[in-house]
């Protein structure tokens, strides 16, 4: 890489600088892709049977990101004193070639319309005084019917197996009923399901409410995408989160895309190159490119570019809006500033029903994106009227593959012992004929959770942290216990022998030493005022307009689906309107 | 890669096919020939003798001999422990250990100094010390199983410090530790003849259940392999 100056730098070699890279060199751009981290290929990193270990992979953080060169500061309250996130617990960001993307379990989902403009369509059924004080309400300024296209083709990329419920407005399929039209079938049949998510398919049927398959980009069968990359049929070997794939499998930006991208001339990925910072000129309109350092020199290094695509994850975006100083950063005092407001995560519980000793879950068969679930009480699905809070939860069986230190260390559950007399004896009992149903929820966004630059812990580079203040609120926790109290009328006709119940308690803190999910969000949020957004409608930064930000770092609301289906198509919308409208006449594509 | 042994692969050889055994019978027979294993016994490159003993008693009071099999010591948790105070991961090298550091509300995580390997450092000896005061001169690993297990229980509930480590900080690295030298791949020195795995039914590296996705409830009928291609 010798050219000093390039059409375009993509930041970030995850999903979604994968996807801009792909569309920008296609588009004929030359394209410079940074990643922070290390060559990936699944052939040397992944293989069989070195990469099937449990101690090197998920607990020794094979494929997550170091944070002994960077992490970030977390406080609940703005008040607090912020700490470092000193050891990786309660979500785990990756760092190489795929990103987050290599580790990643699968589940692929798209979207609920009702989620893209649910200020609007709350304040329609029930008023405007229903939403509480301090939450910060909003829409994505886009619609389900704009973005289909880009949801179909990412699917079709991903290689994504599922069932429709309507194709065109026709039935098509035993799919979600809940799930918004389609203008095509999933490009894979569903997964197979474990005897553990069958048990809860055919019991949530009995309670009335209605089971379908989840989308998962792990194939059913074998698949060559519209990029001539082939993946082999999963065979449930139970490695998908955490891990990379033997199989070639499941999606990842490794085995779907950069295969293809690697053989144009015009992309070139330069790895372990962090970027410090992207750099703009003089009155901050326009940027001219990025710093980034060299880690195998240690040499810093000024790469020019006509456009920079920040796709670096989602607190990775915001951080680095932050440290290039695009955008006003958000004040939760005042209310001001849009960068880092609307800093959301998920809620996550999970509930535990266990069988007779003679049905056994054999719960290491598993892949990361199968199973079953209910939207019965996700989104608006359902009536909040008299519920009063705004949100809702999917509910699943996602049988990911449960290895043996997770388990063991997670404890037998609930009022079991976590070692010495008694341990051995409920962990054999847990691990063998239990099963687990998570309750995978929205986040709303409030005026005192936010995401900004902590005043006194650095980076290894010498840059200060990005410092998340964020709590749970009660509407989220009532929400969640809410839909928990729905799980068991499902477990009980699940015949179980016992169960115990996860859910949020009252006024719980954020707990930042257990795994929840890494589904964060907002901070460099998308919409139509530029008051209360900090990249309009097609990504593109309201204040730097030659900066799109991709990813869930656009997310209002956290949602109760997981990200990376939206965050994918997100990606292809923007990259469509690039090449559509933006590179034939550069500048904002939305007036302020 | 640790390629077995041929007393090993005899040893193992020995137990495969005995169904009963993979659904956790008969372990006595079991017990016998993982202590004839162990008695090649291995030494510790990190912890001093003082410490490979408490180490040694403290796993197998929180992984014990029962019903359902022998205990931590016995599966390798102390040799796994020991190996790993000389990876990254001991040398603290995976977390972000950046000053100030500063005491604060549990739920924001660990925010001691120390990596792992000064941590068992300084709270073998402060623990050896408070036993010492309390049990006249005696150590921890020279107590009565009944008080170690009693003593485990205090530092568990956490109220009152090692050195400079909260008593319940030292317990989980301790408890998590022996677990990950229970159940990890026998590669890393623990999981003894695959004896964790057996006994959950976990059956290893195979990570491939093409044909056993749904059985309708039946138990997985094969024992575990390890990445070196040991089974049991
Ligand atoms: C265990 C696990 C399971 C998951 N399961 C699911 C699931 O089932 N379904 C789902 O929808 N989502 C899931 N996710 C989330 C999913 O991984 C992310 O949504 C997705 O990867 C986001 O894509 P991205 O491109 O935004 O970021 P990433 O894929 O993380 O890519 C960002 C890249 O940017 C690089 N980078 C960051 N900062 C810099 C810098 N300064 N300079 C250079 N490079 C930089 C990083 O190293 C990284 O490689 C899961 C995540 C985890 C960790
Ligand atoms: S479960 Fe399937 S998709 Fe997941 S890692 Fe194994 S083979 Fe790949």
């Amino acid at each position: 890489m010798c050219a000093k100056k390039v059409d375009a730098i993509v930041i970030g070699a995850g999903w979604a600088g994968s996807i801009l890279a792909k569309e920008l060199t296609e588009a004929g751009l030359s394209v410079v892709m940074l990643e922070r981290g290390d060559e990936r290929a699944t052939a040397v990193e992944g293989d069989y049977p070195s990469s099937i270990d449990e101690l090197r992979g998920a607990i020794r953080h094979r494929l997550f990101q170091n944070l002994s060169q960077s992490t970030v500061t977390i406080r609940n309250t703005l008040d607090q004193e912020a700490l470092p996130y000193r050891r990786l617990a309660a979500f785990l960001p990756g760092e190489g070639v795929g990103g987050a993307g290599l580790h990643w379990s699968g589940v692929h989902f798209r979207v609920a319309p009702d989620d893209l403009a649910l200020r609007t369509n709350v304040v329609a059924r029930y008023g405007k005084n229903f939403i509480p004080e301090g939450m910060n309400l909003q829409d994505y300024g886009v619609t389900y019917e704009e973005l289909e296209p880009f949801f179909d083709k990412a699917e079709k990329v991903f290689g994504t197996s599922g069932e429709p419920y309507t194709i065109k407005g026709k039935i098509a399929g035993n799919g979600n009923r809940f799930a918004p039209d389609r203008s095509d079938v999933f490009p894979l049949p569903a997964m197979g399901e474990v005897y553990s998510a069958s048990l809860f398919r055919s019991a949530a049927a009995n309670v009335g409410y209605h089971p379908y398959a989840l989308p998962a980009a792990n194939a059913s069968a074998q698949y060559t995408n519209p990029y001539g990359v082939q993946m082999g049929p999963c065979n449930f070997c139970g490695y998908c989160s955490g891990y990379d794939c033997y199989m070639y499998s499941k999606a990842s930006p490794n085995v779907n895309i950069l295969p293809a991208l690697r053989q144009d001339p015009k992309f070139t990925l330069i790895t372990k190159a962090h970027v410090l910072k992207v750099n703009l000129d003089a009155d901050k309109k326009k940027a001219t490119g990025v710093s980034y350092l060299d880690l195998r020199t240690k040499k810093q290094v000024e790469l020019d570019a006509d456009l920079v695509i920040i796709s670096a994850f989602q607190f990775h975006n915001v951080h680095l809006m932050l440290l290039s100083g695009i955008g006003q950063p958000y004040d939760p005092q005042q209310n001001t500033g849009t960068v880092g407001r609307n800093f959301v995560y998920q809620t996550i519980t999970t509930s535990r029903a266990w069988l007779s000793p003679k049905q056994y879950t054999n719960l290491f068969v598993g892949a990361g994106g199968a199973g079953v679930a209910i939207d019965d009480f996700n989104s608006m699905n359902f009536d909040h009227g008299p519920l009063g809070f705004v949100g809702g939860s999917p509910v699943w069986v996602n049988q990911a593959g449960v290895k043996p230190i997770a388990a063991a260390t997670g404890g037998p559950g609930g009022k079991a012992p976590t070692w010495g007399e008694g341990y051995k004896e409920a962990m054999v009992d847990t691990y063998r004929h239990s099963l687990t149903i998570d309750a995978h929820g929205s986040n709303m966004a409030y005026r005192d959770v936010y995401l900004d630059l902590d005043p006194t812990y650095s980076n290894a580079y010498g840059q200060p942290l990005l410092r998340m203040t964020f709590n749970w609120k009660d509407n989220d926790i009532r929400m969640n216990q809410y839909v928990v109290g729905k799980i068991e009328p499902i477990i009980k006709a699940m015949g179980a022998t016992k169960y115990s119940l996860g859910m949020l308690k009252d006024g719980e803190v954020f707990d930042t030493r257990r795994y929840q999910t890494t589904h964060l969000g907002g901070g460099a949020i998308m919409g139509t005022d530029p008051k209360t957004s900090c990249v309009n409608r097609y990504l593109q930064s309201w204040d730097v307009s030659n900066v799109f930000v991709i990813g869930a770092s656009a997310f209002p609301q956290g949602m109760g689906y997981n990200p990376t289906g939206m965050v994918a198509a997100l990606a292809y919308w923007a990259a469509y309107h690039i090449r559509t409208t933006y590179l034939k006449n550069p500048g904002p594509m939305v007036q302020a | 890669m640790k390629i077995p042994s041929s007393t090993r692969r005899n040893f193992t050889a020995g137990l495969l096919g005995s169904a009963s055994f993979w659904m956790y019978g008969g372990h006595k027979v079991w017990a016998d020939a993982l202590q004839s294993e162990s008695a090649q016994s291995y030494n510790p490159k990190y912890f001093n003798h003082e410490e490979w003993l408490f180490l040694n008693a403290a796993c197998a009071r929180i992984f014990p001999a029962d019903a359902h099999g022998p205990d931590a010591a016995l599966l390798g948790a102390p040799e796994f422990i020991d190996r790993q105070m000389d990876t990254p991961y001991g040398h603290g090298e995976l977390w972000y250990m950046s000053g100030p550091f500063k005491e604060g509300a549990p739920n924001l995580g660990y925010q001691l100094s120390l990596p792992p390997r000064d941590l068992y450092r300084q709270a073998i000896a402060a623990a050896n010390a408070y036993v010492r005061d309390h049990h006249q001169g005696q150590t921890f690993a020279q107590l009565a199983i009944p008080e170690q297990i009693a003593l485990l229980k205090v530092f568990e509930q956490g109220k009152m410090a090692l050195g400079a480590v909260p008593a319940h900080t030292f317990f989980e690295q301790l408890r998590q530790n022996t677990l990950e030298g229970v159940f990890s791949d026998p590669l890393y020195g623990g999981n003894k003849g695959l004896a964790g795995w057996t006994l959950l039914g976990f059956p290893g590296a195979r990570a491939d259940f093409m044909d056993w996705v749904n059985q309708k409830g039946a138990p997985y009928p094969f024992g575990p392999v390890s990445i070196s291609g040991e089974t049991a």
